[in-house]
């Protein structure tokens, strides 16, 4: 199979409001970075691809005002999809496998500051049976909380409220580090117990902050990526399922996707030394842990992770960047990266990163 | 280049609002119509699971499924959360569970909510009915929500011809989102400059093309456009077209003519009406200025100045 690898990374500063800017003026310094990281003008990528969404702005075809951040005259080799862009960056890697291009621009932004995000996801469920009844994303993951509190196995897992706080300290300590990160610092998992609940069994700390940003990557394939990155990110595997829609069908504590799409990335074939989880509640991090089998060797989200910055439609994709410059700069060998979409852990994605032996 | 002083940003509020009409098919009909008249219909798969509420495919086999069975209206909740404060259109308007209810005889759970006096009245385990909504149309919301239960248990699924008379075959879910609309910097100035009754373009500093209504962005070299450029008033009809249709809410005789005009020292043309002129004698290479109707934000339309046409060399890159 032709080697594909990740060879640049660039975010934005995520905020809780960017109203002083448009979609296209946030994201282009970004789109800039990673150009600049690699040398190449909009013009020189084979082909485009972006995430976003359309109700985060309440306007159709959004993201065509993007667009103009790419250069997309004359015309350009493009596509979207409507969920993060973790799933772009999919599309953009199997273009590469068949050899169709050598280089790819895969970006993803989002703003939820102009609209309610916990009401506008309420807009991505089933329209007849869920949406009607308004639930919000805050209450549909607390649901998952709990049953992940009641669960039978819950001691073994030692899923209990204490935990979920210590996934809350742990990410927002780790994101003093992280220059991006809109949620830094935190206090003892003790003392966040003692703060009120949001939706209970969540507080305030286990759900992510509302925000805006926008990212970016540049993937090329075999010699091109040697010559653009000191050492690319090599995409060993990538998989991402689905699971059914309705939440009641689901065992909500368990992701049987997240596990199959590991596998089939090959993800349980060696161990890797660093996980980026796109777990935006606490709670979604113990889940997606006991699926991957991530022992208390591996370091998870040094970046802070979606509870520092969780920036709709960018934060898988940016998982992906922060696991394959971790790997760029010498920081990992052997990476995961995993990224979410829809309600509960419904989709989710999986990817092996690895770089070459110095 | 001048660089323009940061702009207070613009912001108005945006409602999108959308009767979503949806069709449905055998089994939703069936399911909804049972709720209008209080039988809680769930659907068997073909090894043997119910699954309630109830859909046309098995979400594990992919099966067509139309086998309908009738459950109980009491069940146990399987998990649960606490809503301090409701949201608009939530089921409840005082604080209440969200809770997912395995209903007596069925296999899987529904989302709904649980009307209990506080978090501690909720647990995962417990038994609760369904409280039926006083007026029910054949929606999800005729359960008006879930209410604590100490009654007997009800017993297996039993066999459901899904037949009423008048089945609901479609809802109407309306859908209501408010946003606050920010244009952004390059917009904002453009918008602010046009209230002063001046038209502002921006150059891009690498292909030195002005973009009029500037957007931030150069879409050719995919760089930030940022010198701000004064443009028109005066400009020339580069194309256009004759409009015969009518169009609602818009108090403009018809035909009348669409066109595009390129502004005076503008590297694209933007669109606009033009009048002042019987349509048939608009042409390429027309001069036109714009005409501000009193208290508009933009100009109502552009009229010819007098001025001879314009040469076609001086705007052919611009069609």
């Amino acid at each position: 199979m032709r080697e594909v690898a990740i060879v640049a990374f660039g975010q934005s500063d995520h905020r809780r409001d960017s109203a002083e800017v448009s979609e296209v003026e946030m994201l282009m310094p970004v789109l800039h970075e990673v150009l600049d990281a690699v040398g190449l003008r909009a013009g020189e990528i084979d082909f485009t691809c972006s995430g976003s969404s359309d109700y985060l702005a309440g306007r159709a075809f959004s993201f065509t005002m993007a667009l103009d951040g790419v250069g997309a005259w004359p015309p350009i080799s493009e596509s979207h999809v409507e969920m993060d862009g973790a799933w772009a960056l999919y599309e953009a890697w199997t273009r590469l496998l068949t050899g169709e291009a050598e280089t790819a621009l895969v970006y993803s932004y989002g703003k939820s500051s102009p609209g309610d995000l916990r009401e506008v996801l309420t807009r991505q469920l089933d329209p007849y049976y869920v949406a009607p009844l308004w639930p919000d994303s805050v209450s549909l993951a607390a649901l998952q909380a709990q049953a992940l509190l009641d669960a039978e196995d819950a001691e073994d897992s030692g899923a209990d409220e204490r935990a979920l706080a210590a996934v809350a300290a742990r990410s927002r300590t780790a994101a003093e580090d992280n220059p991006h990160a809109q949620v830094t610092g935190s206090p003892p998992p003790e003392a966040l117990l003692n703060e009120p609940y949001l939706v209970r069994p969540l507080r305030r700390h286990d759900c992510p902050p509302v925000g805006d940003g926008a990212a970016a990557v540049v993937l090329a394939a075999g010699d091109t990526a040697r010559r653009l990155c000191r050492r690319p990110a090599w995409i060993r595997g990538m998989d991402h399922r689905t699971e059914a829609h309705s939440l009641g069908v689901r065992d909500l504590t368990r992701s049987p996707s997240t596990r199959l799409a590991a596998e089939r990335a090959g993800a349980f074939e060696a161990p890797v030394d660093l996980a980026e989880l796109h777990a935006p509640f606490t709670s979604q991090e113990l889940i997606l842990r006991r699926e991957l089998g991530l022992g208390e060797g591996v370091r998870v989200n040094p970046s802070g992770g979606a509870l520092a910055a969780n920036p709709m439609m960018a934060a898988g994709l940016i998982r992906l960047g922060e696991a394959a410059a971790a790997i760029h700069r010498g920081a990992a060998d052997r990476a995961l990266a995993h990224a979410t979409s829809g309600p509960c852990l419904q989709q989710n994605l999986v990817a092996v990163l690895e770089g070459d032996v110095l | 280049m001048t660089p323009a002083p940061s702009p207070e940003v613009l912001q108005a509020p945006l409602v999108v609002e959308f009767p979503f009409t949806r069709s449905l098919g055998p089994v939703q009909s069936a399911f909804l119509t049972g709720l209008r008249e209080r039988t809680v219909l769930g659907v068997r798969t073909t090894d043997g699971r119910v699954l309630m509420p109830p859909v046309e495919y098995d979400p594990v086999t992919a099966d067509e499924l139309s086998d309908l069975v009738e459950v109980a209206p009491t069940g146990t909740v399987t998990t649960w959360a606490w809503n301090p404060s409701p949201r608009r259109g939530q089921p409840l308007d005082t604080p209440f569970a969200w809770v997912l209810v395995r209903l007596d005889g069925a296999d899987t759970a529904l989302l709904h909510a649980l009307d209990a006096p506080g978090p501690d009245a909720v647990r995962t385990g417990m038994r609760v009915r369904i409280r039926w909504a006083g007026e029910r149309v054949g929606a999800i919301t005729d359960i008006a929500c879930f209410e604590p239960y100490d009654g007997a248990e009800g017993g297996e699924a039993v066999p459901h011809s899904g037949e009423f008379t008048d089945p609901v075959t479609g809802i109407v879910a309306p859908a209501r989102l408010d946003y606050t609309y920010a244009p952004g910097r390059a917009q904002s100035r453009y918008l602010k400059a046009l209230a002063d009754r001046t038209t502002r373009g921006e150059r891009c500093p690498s292909c030195r093309k002005v973009y009029v209504p500037p957007r931030g962005a150069c879409p050719t070299c995919g760089v930030a456009t940022d010198e701000q450029v004064e443009v028109g008033p005066r400009g020339t009809v580069t194309t256009f077209c004759i409009v015969n249709i009518k169009a609602r809410n818009l108090d403009i005789e018809v035909p009348y003519v669409y066109a595009h005009i390129a502004l005076d020292g503008a590297g694209l043309a933007l669109h606009g009406r033009v009048g002042g002129i019987p349509y048939d004698q608009v042409r390429m290479g027309l001069r036109v200025e714009p005409v501000w109707s009193e208290d508009s934000r933009y100009p109502d339309h552009y009229r010819p100045t007098g001025e001879p046409d314009a040469d076609y060399d001086t705007y052919k890159e611009l069609l």
